[in-house]
């Protein structure tokens, strides 16, 4: 027997109101995080004490900066919908639960938004 | 409708540490602390892209002992995560539950977080190492 009303159960939604949409999210951006990190991980050992020139001419490249915009994407997805749960499940004060996830999801916003304009620049700019 | 008198569940105190629940709560701690690794990362980025001098300054604070530290411990929890991450994946698949899997693969994870870490150090020393003098990087171009 289920304790949900049948206009709960065919709504989908649950008590969140929001359905499997964020679980579905999180496991799909960590799916694609697995390659994704492991080439970043062998990039980022291939450049250690890269200067200047040899690493903008590696951003440069279109397919490593293609990677590292899916790489900045998925990570500041999975991030937010990571900390989002840490906050939900350890911050009990509506305001101040509410403010740091707002403030969160500023942030990676902004962070994510530089970093994917300072690629875009690297490969258009040259 | 009042949320306060709501029944707690048990107080964590009361349980001995296992090493599932400990790398349960690792991977949380190991996912807030990339969280604020990104910074690092857009640093790194948007130095590339702002100049010389930028670039030049944020190399030297990541090669910074300090920094090396750092980025050493960002190693440790990007591989702990990634590789714990795959085995919560296995469980959201369905697989893995036995107590004896998930002990076998909790020391797996541990096992492999090291030996990735590591091979990275030891990967990211040997191109340093070939860079010198020649000025190449490798990894592109």
């Amino acid at each position: 027997m289920s304790l949900r009303s049948p206009l709960g159960r065919v709504r989908g939604l649950g008590s969140a109101r929001e359905g499997v949409g964020h679980w579905w999210a999180q496991r799909l951006t960590a799916l694609s995080l697995i390659p994704l990190t492991l080439w970043f991980c062998v990039a980022v050992a291939s450049l250690a004490g890269a200067d200047y020139v040899t690493f903008r001419a590696w951003v440069g490249q279109p397919v490593n900066a293609g990677l590292l915009i899916l790489l900045i994407v998925a990570v500041f997805y999975h991030a937010v919908l990571g900390v989002q749960v840490v906050i939900e499940d350890y911050v009990h004060g509506e305001g101040a639960k509410l403010a740091l996830l707002l403030i969160t999801k500023a942030l990676a916003v902004v962070l994510g938004l530089a970093a994917l304009l300072s690629v875009l620049t690297i490969l258009f700019r040259g | 409708m009042t949320t306060q008198n709501r029944p707690l569940s048990p107080h964590l105190q009361v349980y001995r540490p296992q090493l599932t629940s400990m790398m349960s709560i690792t991977h949380r701690v190991t996912g807030v602390a990339l969280a604020v690794g990104t910074l690092l990362l857009v640093w790194w980025l948007v130095a590339a892209a702002t100049g010389p001098e930028a670039y030049a300054t944020a190399q030297g604070v990541i090669s910074s002992v300090i920094g090396r530290l750092f980025l050493f411990g960002w190693t440790l929890a990007l591989f702990y995560h990634l590789c714990n991450g795959i085995r919560h994946l296995f469980w959201d698949a369905g697989y893995g539950f036995e107590l004896k899997s998930a002990y076998a693969s909790g020391w797996a994870v541990l096992v492999a977080t090291v030996a990735l870490t590591l091979l990275a150090w030891v990967w990211g020393y040997a191109t340093l190492a070939g860079a010198t003098g020649t000025g190449a990087a490798g990894g592109g171009a």
